[in-house]
């Protein structure tokens, strides 16, 4: 690990002036920038620690929403009461993810700012461009069988890893951010972005920029949903693939949906052209066919990860099932019914 | 110079196995390398150190958590409890006997780690059956494969607890 300049802010102004000078990294749980730290990935020449700032709270917001504490724990909120029974989905996304240890550690805040876990990221004796912007793709051509198969570009191939992030996306989550220039707020949606040709930025956010909170606007996603994730282990291994499902059912017919997919893209992948052309069908076996047949229309395999596409085919349909039937994915028991 | 460069490192006033301690501490020092290195509390296993088989497992004002992606320094006024402090007046922890009794090691490398993560799995108190058990305990490797035996102490030490509560109502 290199050497580095710590400091410890003691409210979001002192954060946020610490945070103006270069190569200076926010730590909260710390548990992927010490594990990027320790890989030489992340060589910050300041840590300024935001642990003791006021961020931990759940708040009602006036218009019946949620609004979650920067540095909430993974686990706190997962199991908060009302995130259990307002938010199902983003609950069982959330356990879905890491492990009980790491829950405990990881904030809301740095699940968002968690880096892909593609090999040559973490390798720095490869090309990377996200690492090391020009220096090429190593996994274009090379070990790719967890690559995106979505919105990828021919500088980056890396998928985002978080489950978390694939709830806050289906339910229109807004992300809180404070900075040098004042607050500001981005639509989940827009807060990650895809590699183009500067995959170097995972998101959004400007230099010296903090998050401070996450807010979920109401919603009524509270029957018809499922996190279904996919994985080479039972347990703590990160989606190959993994799909966010949220109906609502009227009358048999659906009168909203929303489907986010993890593991196949730079961010969670939404696609609100299909979620509006679900509005008003039958959940049957054929609308979910051909919704899944519709988000994967551009999708392309680099070869090793060509499997995928048939595998989110096949997790988008078996989803949609459970959503329309009320039957969500158990996160202990791992049975897909 | 920056507070953190000055010789000796920065201030850490930490509580570790009832223990207060006033430490000066180099912010790149992990927990658990203080731990075993500094302080020589070596109940903490280094397996990985990167956060994936659970060695590290210790307790943070109450939570488990993996020692070895955490700076000591950011545990400023915490409450650490390792596999040494888990025993309360010469009494074991109720894992403890169960490990034993079960048979829940071979090499016993990973089991500090296993037996402080039963303890913070016990007091989330979200495991309800063997299912849960397994999932709530899948941060922790055991290379030996004694995950079946591991199950049961802690299913013994689940129900002995709840048939203690249910006594006390």
């Amino acid at each position: 690990m290199n050497r580095f300049e710590y400091i410890r802010a003691d409210s979001v102004a002192h954060a946020i002036q610490a945070l103006a000078a270069p190569d200076a990294q926010a730590l909260a749980g710390g548990t992927n920038l010490v594990d990027l730290m320790k890989y030489d990935v992340a060589k910050p020449a300041r840590i300024v620690d935001i642990n003791r700032l006021p961020l931990r709270g759940i708040e009602e917001t006036p218009n019946g929403g949620l609004k979650i504490g920067a540095l909430i724990s993974n686990s706190d909120l997962a199991w908060d009461p009302r995130i259990v029974r307002r938010y199902p989905l983003l609950a069982s996304a959330i356990l879905a993810g890491a492990s009980p240890q790491l829950r405990n550690a990881a904030t809301t805040g740095g699940n968002l700012l968690q880096r892909t876990r593609c090999y040559y990221f973490y390798d720095p004796s490869t090309p990377c461009n996200k690492r090391q912007p020009g220096s090429g793709c190593s996994a274009i051509d090379g070990v790719n069988r967890i690559h995106a198969i979505l919105g990828a570009s021919d500088q980056c191939i890396a998928v985002h890893p978080s489950d978390m992030c694939v709830g806050l996306a289906a339910l229109d989550a807004i992300v809180h951010l404070e900075g040098p220039d004042g607050s500001r707020n981005l639509r989940f949606g827009d807060f990650h972005r895809l590699p183009e040709d500067r995959p170097q930025h995972d998101n959004n956010m400007r230099p010296g920029e903090l998050i401070t909170a996450v807010e979920l606007p109401v919603s009524d996603f509270t029957e018809n949903y499922t996190y279904l994730k996919v994985r080479d282990r039972l347990s703590y291994a990160f989606a190959l693939v993994s799909v966010a499902a949220a109906l609502r059912i009227d009358a048999g017919a659906i009168v909203e949906a929303r489907l986010a997919l993890g593991g196949v893209a730079h961010k969670p992948w939404r696609s609100r052209s299909v979620e509006e052309w679900l509005r008003g069908k039958v959940p049957d076996e054929s609308t979910f066919a051909e919704c899944a047949e519709s988000i994967l229309r551009g999708a392309r395999g680099r070869g090793q990860n060509n499997f995928k596409i048939d595998l989110a085919r096949r997790t988008i349909i078996r989803a949609l099932r459970q959503a329309a039937a009320g039957m969500p994915q158990d996160q202990a028991d791992k049975v897909v019914r | 110079m920056p507070e953190s460069l000055t010789p000796g490192g920065v201030p850490l006033n930490i509580t570790i196995n009832g223990v207060r301690r006033s430490l000066s501490v180099d912010p790149w020092v992990t927990l658990l390398d203080l731990l075993r290195e500094q302080l020589e509390l070596t109940g903490t296993k280094k397996g990985c150190d990167q956060g994936q088989c659970g060695a590290c497992t210790v307790l943070v004002d109450g939570k488990r958590v993996n020692a070895c992606l955490i700076l000591a320094v950011s545990k400023d006024g915490a409450e650490i409890t390792t596999i040494e402090g888990l025993a309360r007046g010469g009494e074991l922890h109720p894992l403890q006997p169960a490990f034993i009794e079960r048979d829940a090691f071979q090499c016993g490398y990973c089991t500090p780690g296993q037996i402080c993560s039963a303890a913070g799995l016990l007091s989330e108190g979200h495991a309800r059956n063997r299912a849960e058990i397994r999932e709530q305990m899948s941060g922790n490797i055991c290379r030996c494969g004694a995950y079946t035996n591991i199950a049961d102490a802690i299913e013994d030490v689940r129900r002995e607890g709840s048939v203690v509560r249910e006594a006390a109502e």
